[in-house]
Order: C-alpha cells, then sequence, then structure tokens
C-alpha cells in the first residue's frame, strides 16, 4: 500500500521543568505515518513514547514544553492556535489512553459523553446525535446500547469502558488512532477482545493506528512498522517482521530476549508435601450491619484443594478477582478461611496469630508492588532484617549485618546498599529487596504475588531467574501467582487455573498449555500466546 | 432514597437526645444560676422565683420535665426576658439571621467558586497569587476588625450605608452585616475550589475530554467544575448550619436583632432555657443541613447512591 505520510514528526523535543531541573524526555526525534497504516512505537517506561504523543495532541501537563514539528497533512500542530488545534483532535486525530477506569467523566452518562464529541465536531442535532452514539456503539460491539446510552462509568467494567472510549474516539471518523497502551490495564481475555476490535475496526474504517505499547507480542501481532524508543531517542526503526527477524541494535536485541523463556522440572515423585490445603474457603462479608440490611456474601475462594511439595512451583493464574491471591493468603493464614491447612505435619486451620508466629520465617510472602511494600522511612538494613529481630533474637546486631550482606548479596545487590533507602532503587532493585527481607529468614515456602506485574519485561526476566536460583540453591517451594502466563510457564511446573473463587483446570504446565481441556483456559491461553502473526492491514 | 433520608432523621433522634442531656447537664455544673444578679435579689424574692419556675426540685425531676415540655415542643420561658418564651425569641430572631446567613452563605459561594477557579486555571501565575493572598487575608483578619472597618469606611466617611440597625430588613442595612460575615467564607471556598479544580484539571478525563477536541468551556465548566464542586458541597453543611444560626459579632457590632447574641448572653446569665433552645436549634440545623449536603452529593456524583 503506497500511500501519503499524513503525520509526520520532525526533530520533536519535549522537556519538562522539575524541581530537579529540566528533563528532556524527548530528544529530537522522526517518526513518520502513513494513511492506513499500523505503527507501534515500543518502549520500557520512561522511554519517552507516551510523551511524544501527548506532545502532538498538545496534552502535555503545564511544566512540558515541545518544540520541533509535528505535521499533520503539513500544518504543525505544535504552533496552530487552540481553535484550530481543536478542529484536529477528536476529529481528524484521536486517542485512547491506558486507564479506561478513569478516562471517561464519572459524572455524566456514557450518552452524554459519546454525543459531545459527535455535536461540536459535526454541529449534529441532539436526536441526530444520538443515532450517531447508538451506531457507535454498536460499532464497538456493547451489548444492549440503548441501555447503556444510560448508563454511568462505573456501572461498566474496564473493557466496556475501554470500548466506550474506542467509540468517541471513532466518533468522527478520524484518520489516526493513537492508542496509548489501550490493553495494558486490562486482563488478558479483555485485552485480546479490544485488540481485535480495533484490528476489525481499522479494517472498516481504514484509519491508521499508533501504538503506544511495551508488549512486543502487540507489536509483533499488529503492527506494519516499529518505531523502537529508548531513553528520549528513537533507537531503531524498520518494518515488523524485519526488525523481528533481524534486530540492528543491541536494546532492540535485549527486548527481543526479554521474553521469559525454559520450564521448570517437576519435583521427584516422593518429594514431601510441605503445604496443603482441603477445602479451603474464604467468603467475605460485603455491607450489612446497623440498619443496613442483609449483608452481601462474596465466596472469593470456593472450596479449593492444593498441595505445595518441596521444590515445587505452583502456578495459581486467572484474570483479577478470580481469587488468586485470596487463596495465597488463606494458606499463609493472614486470612480467616474454612478447611483443612496443614504445614509439614501440623494441622494450622485453626492455628491464630500467636500461633503461627514460630512458622511464619518458614512461610514467607512477596508482593506485586515493590513501591508500597517498603516502608519509605527505614533503610534498607532495616526492612530486610526486621524479620530476624521477631524470628531470631538471640542474633546481636553484628550477626544480623552480616546476614544482611548474605540476603543482598544472594539477591544480587550491592551489600553497601544497605544503609540507603528506598527511594533510591529502581523498581527491579526495590523487587529484589523485597525478595531477600523474605529470603533473610530461610524460609521453606515462599507465596509470590505477582512479583513481576509491575515491571518492565527486561527486568522482569531477571526477577524470574533469580527467584529460580534461590529455588535451586534453597530446594524452596513457590506459590507463584499471576496473570502473566508467560513469566508462569517459565517458572511453575504445576498450574492451577482459576476462575470466580474454583479451579478451572489444573495440571502439569506441560499439559495445560500444550492441550488445554477447559474452554475459559483455552480462551485465557489463545488470549495471551498467540505467536500467530495477525495483520491489521494486510 | 426516601428509605435513606427515614433512616437519617431516625439516627437523628438518639443524637439530639444525647446533645439535649449533655448540654442540660453541663450548663448546669457551672456555678451561679439565672437569678443571681450583679445587684442581687433579696432572698424572698429569688425564693419565689426559683421556685415559680421549678428550680428546686432536684436535678433529675427537672431534666424530666424539660425532655417533657421538649416533646410537647414547650421550650420554656425565658429567665432574664421574662417577657418571652424561648420559642418567642426565635421567632423574633431566627429569620433575621437566617436573611443574613443565608445571603452571605450565597454570595461566598459563588465569588469563592468563581475566585478558587480563576486561580486554578492560572495556576502559578499573577491571578493565582491575587486569590491565594486575598484568601489569606480574608481568613486571617478576624471579624470583629472587618466590621468596625466597613462601618468606619462605608459607614462614617463616605456615608454609603448606615453604620448599624436593622431598619425593618431594608436591604442597605443588610450589606455591612452580610459582608462582614461572608468575607472569611469566600476566602474559604476560595481555597477549597482551587484545591480541587486544580486536581480536576489533572485528572485523567479532562485529558479525554482535551484530546477529543472540546472547547475550553465544556471542559473546563461541563467536566472539570462538576467534579470539584464536591468538597465545596461538603463544606456547604457545617457551614450553612453555622452562619444561618446567627454570629455573635457581627450582630453585636451592626446591632442587628438575629439569634447570634443568645448563645453566649444566655450562658453567661445562666440563662438555662434560652441556652438549651439555642442548642437544639444549632443541633437541627447541622443535622439538617448535613442531611440535605449529603444528598446533593448523590445528585452531583452519580457514584453516590444511598440504597
Amino acid at each position: 500500500m503506497a500511500s501519503e505520510t499524513i503525520l509526520s514528526v520532525k526533530d520533536l523535543r519535549v522537556r519538562f521543568q522539575t524541581l530537579d531541573g529540566a528533563v528532556d524526555a524527548v530528544k529530537g526525534i522522526n517518526i513518520n505515518v502513513k494513511a492506513g497504516e499500523t505503527v507501534a512505537v515500543v518502549g520500557e517506561s520512561g522511554s519517552g513514547k507516551s510523551q511524544t504523543m501527548m506532545a502532538a495532541m498538545n496534552l502535555l501537563s503545564s511544566n512540558g514544553e515541545a518544540t520541533g514539528h509535528v505535521d499533520y497533512r503539513g500544518r504543525n500542530l505544535l504552533t496552530m492556535p487552540k481553535s484550530e488545534l481543536n478542529k484536529v483532535r477528536g476529529r481528524k486525530i484521536s486517542m485512547i489512553f491506558q486507564e479506561p477506569m478513569t478516562s471517561l467523566d464519572p459524572l455524566y452518562t456514557i450518552g452524554n459523553q459519546l454525543m459531545e464529541p459527535i455535536r461540536r465536531h459535526r454541529g449534529l442535532s441532539g436526536p441526530a446525535a444520538r443515532e450517531e452514539a447508538l451506531k457507535l456503539l454498536r460499532l464497538v460491539h456493547i451489548p444492549d446500547p440503548e441501555r447503556r446510552m444510560k448508563s454511568y462509568p462505573h456501572e461498566m467494567s474496564g473493557g466496556q469502558r475501554q470500548r466506550v472510549m474506542i467509540a468517541m474516539a471513532l466518533a468522527n471518523d478520524p484518520d489516526i488512532l493513537i492508542a496509548d497502551e489501550p490493553t495494558t490495564a486490562l486482563d488478558v481475555t479483555i485485552q485480546a477482545q479490544i485488540l481485535m476490535l480495533l484490528a476489525e475496526l481499522q479494517r472498516k474504517l481504514g484509519m491508521a493506528i499508533v501504538f503506544i505499547t511495551h508488549d512486543l507480542g502487540i507489536v509483533r501481532r499488529f503492527a506494519d512498522r516499529v518505531y523502537v524508543m529508548r531513553q528520549g531517542e528513537v533507537v531503531e526503526e524498520g518494518e515488523a517482521e524485519a526488525l523481528f527477524a533481524n534486530p540492528q541494535h543491541a536494546y532492540t536485541k535485549m527486548l527481543l530476549a526479554a521474553e521469559p523463556t525454559g520450564t521448570k522440572a517437576p519435583p521427584p515423585a516422593n518429594a514431601p508435601v510441605l503445604l496443603e490445603g482441603r477445602n479451603v474457603e474464604v467468603v467475605f462479608k460485603i455491607g450489612g450491619g446497623f440498619l443496613g440490611g442483609e449483608p452481601l456474601m462474596l465466596r472469593a475462594v470456593d472450596k479449593i484443594s492444593i498441595r505445595l511439595k518441596r521444590n515445587q512451583t505452583i502456578g495459581i493464574v486467572g484474570e483479577s478477582g478470580s481469587g488468586k491471591s485470596t487463596l495465597g493468603r488463606a494458606l499463609l493464614r493472614l486470612l480467616p478461611s474454612d478447611g483443612v491447612i496443614r504445614f509439614g505435619d501440623r494441622d494450622i486451620s485453626e492455628a491464630d496469630r500467636r500461633a503461627m508466629r514460630p512458622l511464619r520465617h518458614e512461610l514467607q510472602l512477596v508482593f506485586q508492588d515493590p513501591f508500597g511494600s517498603l516502608s519509605p522511612r527505614m533503610t534498607i538494613g532495616q526492612v530486610i532484617t526486621e524479620g530476624l529481630l521477631v524470628h531470631e533474637p538471640a542474633l546481636t546486631g553484628k550477626q544480623r549485618d552480616q546476614r544482611a550482606v548474605e540476603a543482598l548479596r544472594e539477591v544480587g545487590l550491592d551489600p553497601n546498599a544497605r544503609n540507603r533507602y528506598p527511594h533510591e532503587f529502581s523498581g527491579g532493585q526495590r523487587q529484589r529487596i523485597a525478595i531477600a527481607r523474605a529470603m533473610i529468614l530461610k524460609p521453606k515456602v515462599v507465596v509470590l504475588d505477582e512479583p513481576t506485574s509491575a515491571l518492565d519485561r527486561s527486568v522482569q526476566k531477571q526477577i524470574v531467574e533469580l527467584l529460580r536460583k534461590l529455588q535451586a540453591d534453597h530446594q524452596l517451594s513457590y506459590l507463584f501467582i499471576s496473570h502473566d502466563l508467560a513469566v508462569v510457564r517459565a517458572m511453575a511446573d504445576y498450574i492451577i487455573v482459576m476462575k470466580q473463587g474454583k479451579i478451572v483446570e489444573e495440571g502439569p504446565t506441560e499439559e495445560i498449555f500444550g492441550s488445554p481441556r477447559e474452554a475459559y483456559t483455552q480462551t485465557l491461553m489463545n488470549a495471551a500466546i498467540d505467536s500467530t502473526r495477525f495483520r491489521m492491514s494486510a | 432514597m426516601l428509605r435513606y433520608v427515614f433512616r437519617r432523621l431516625l439516627t437523628a433522634i438518639p443524637t439530639l437526645f444525647v446533645i439535649v442531656t449533655v448540654a442540660f447537664f453541663l450548663i448546669r455544673v457551672a456555678p451561679g444560676g439565672p437569678f443571681n444578679q450583679e445587684r442581687g435579689l433579696s432572698p424572698e424574692i429569688k425564693a419565689n422565683l426559683e421556685a415559680q419556675f421549678g428550680l428546686n426540685d432536684p436535678l433529675w425531676l427537672q431534666y424530666v420535665h424539660y425532655l417533657g415540655n421538649l416533646l410537647r415542643g414547650n421550650f420554656g420561658p425565658s429567665y432574664n426576658l421574662p417577657d418571652f418564651t424561648v420559642t418567642e425569641l426565635f421567632a423574633k430572631g431566627l429569620p433575621i439571621s437566617i436573611q443574613i446567613g443565608t445571603s452571605a452563605l450565597v454570595l461566598a459561594l459563588l465569588l469563592g467558586s468563581v475566585l478558587g477557579t480563576i486561580a486554578a486555571l492560572n495556576q502559578n501565575r499573577m491571578a493565582d497569587y491575587s486569590v491565594i493572598a486575598l484568601a489569606t487575608a480574608g481568613s486571617t483578619i478576624p471579624t470583629f476588625v472587618i466590621a468596625p472597618v466597613i462601618q468606619l469606611v462605608f459607614g462614617l466617611s463616605w456615608k454609603l450605608l448606615p453604620i448599624g440597625g436593622w431598619g425593618d430588613g431594608a436591604l442597605i442595612n443588610k450589606v455591612g452585616p452580610v459582608l462582614t460575615l461572608a468575607l472569611p467564607q469566600i476566602a474559604i471556598v476560595a481555597r477549597l475550589m482551587r484545591g480541587s479544580m486544580i486536581e480536576s484539571l489533572r485528572s485523567h478525563h479532562i485529558r479525554t475530554a482535551r484530546a477529543l477536541g472540546l472547547s475550553d468551556w465544556s471542559v473546563v465548566v461541563k467536566h472539570a467544575l462538576r467534579g470539584a464542586v464536591l468538597p465545596i458541597v461538603s463544606f456547604t453543611g457545617p457551614a450553612a448550619a453555622a452562619l444561618l444560626t446567627g454570629s455573635i459579632i457581627v450582630e453585636t457590632i451592626f446591632s442587628i436583632p438575629g439569634v447570634g447574641r443568645y448563645f453566649v448572653d444566655a450562658a453567661l446569665n445562666r440563662d438555662y432555657t434560652l441556652v438549651m433552645g439555642t442548642v437544639v436549634v444549632i443541633a437541627v440545623f447541622t443535622i439538617v443541613f448535613n442531611l440535605i449536603v449529603d444528598l446533593l452529593y448523590a445528585v452531583v456524583d452519580p457514584r453516590v447512591r444511598y440504597d
């Protein structure tokens, strides 16, 4: 398809004035978008990929300034008066964002918000705009559009909100749709649906799409051309196929190699069972109380049985709200639950906090959020040795310090870091610290609750490798909770698929990935790991 | 919704009961009584008076009597203004205080919101700094300074306004007291509005509205402002209760026959029934306005539902 270039970014620079001085987020980049094609701008967090497009749309925050050219059909958007720009934004170029939960105004109905850009740009009357809005809702496959027009955003799921966002963006038949991480905040099955929808709409309407993403899977499946960004610069560009087959720049190679690989062998059949749950059940009570009426009972974990052997990794996968984190916490007796839980040869089903305390150092938990789970006012040394004060009070200060040094070495951090504070570390380093905090107690079982989800792919891979090494060195057992199937596949030898508090399917990793039996598992697998290339515009 | 209102009014009853009880015994703990005056009454007259008002009964009996009367809507006679019942005093003064208070509240909400919005839209620029300076001045200068200054400048020097008096509710007599009462509130509303508007303008859905090429008017007024007024709505409840029940400073300086004076005067004179009447009025206003605010909240924000 030989078509004209409609958007051309030339020598674009974006600079933010911050308290620490000026920060250059984008350092003179060039990007071209031709009519009807799909361009992906790839990079890790902080690469400037979002700010590039924000600058093009004049949506930078007030301390940001863009210079250079963003030419749309020959006119520079950066220097255009606002009234002119508003005839392009939302009409010729429109944008959808990463945060479907907050990108719609919570105070107005879907219909109201959908009709607004239609009326504004096309000057349609109320009833005509309404018709048009209904048509758009049908276009993005929102069920029961008549009723949905009267709904408020909070009454819809994330996936549906993103569909509404897409409908709004397409309301005026734009030339270019900029999609800024449009699926990152969504569950994998929903991600696939949204991507399919975008592909379908592109075929129907023929607009160009600019994908801003860190997800190479999306790029591989959808993009015609790719720009790889790093620290505000485009380090490589080219046709998607060629770039994937033969990456030139070291950074691109690293990104491509960052997909987690390898598998874990199952433990020997006679390995002892360390942690066992039988018919574990967790019920949350919502509402009720004084004059409040009947409470709502939510069965977050519904009679689940699980046996974790020594040196085994069980991956628990499922979408948000499936109860996987709750199950992990219940097994560690951090949440009240029904059913039987055994640790080694002890029944801990009824153990209260006091009874659990001597066992805690053998049962550790690592959280998803490496920012929120470390106290900002404690040094790293204090953070990781805090557990020793409780579990091995006999240790002297010097011995504790020695243990901190060992633990930090073990997770690949410089032991001298122990006098510094959490904010001085990157996300990946903080996750290492959180792991060191668990490891210093020499645990037998570690529950890893989405330990890599908040991290960039290349960092994820390092954490996965670290966790594997620690497991091999110490014969650890992991309960690995994640919605990221690629990471689970590399980490776990046994997998439990959860949906709405129940086990949908379980089995050895090979089996689950090789031949999933249940429809739900198949959807999940297809959504996540579809390596067949699926071109939007061919 | 109706069920919610009913439930809230139902929970107001024990609240009021507790307030009345605490106030009743608290004021009795204070030494002295309604008839201990500087000049002193002869012991016989004092004994007579106390017997007449039942002040010699045991305290618990007085409490039971008071509650019984209160349930029948009878606040009792005022001890220090013996020609009037407490109900009559409020019937006369409360409308005046409500007029002044409502005007001040409306003025504060309108002017404060506008100033706050202007400041937010010009964050860290001249207009913003001016509003902040004004707001700081407004909330730091006490009313007992503002009131005499207004009297001095507009009343004595320029002779634009009367210096004081109610003048049977003539508009010109209200200007001074309303301004005095409103100024600190304007300052508070402006600060609140500025803060919540800045936050609202930063939210993701405002970014969406801009990306859709909507006009500035629509972005600011339709989308940002509606979200930003929520804290103002919360503020309005207690503020309305406080303003509408009168202000002793403003009413004293401008000689306005409202009810704001009663609270302090009555407490100083140990006019038990009047103190209690004032407590009940302020409590009822507070409860009712907080309920109204909660209902308004649900009107502005569809996510809030009381079912």
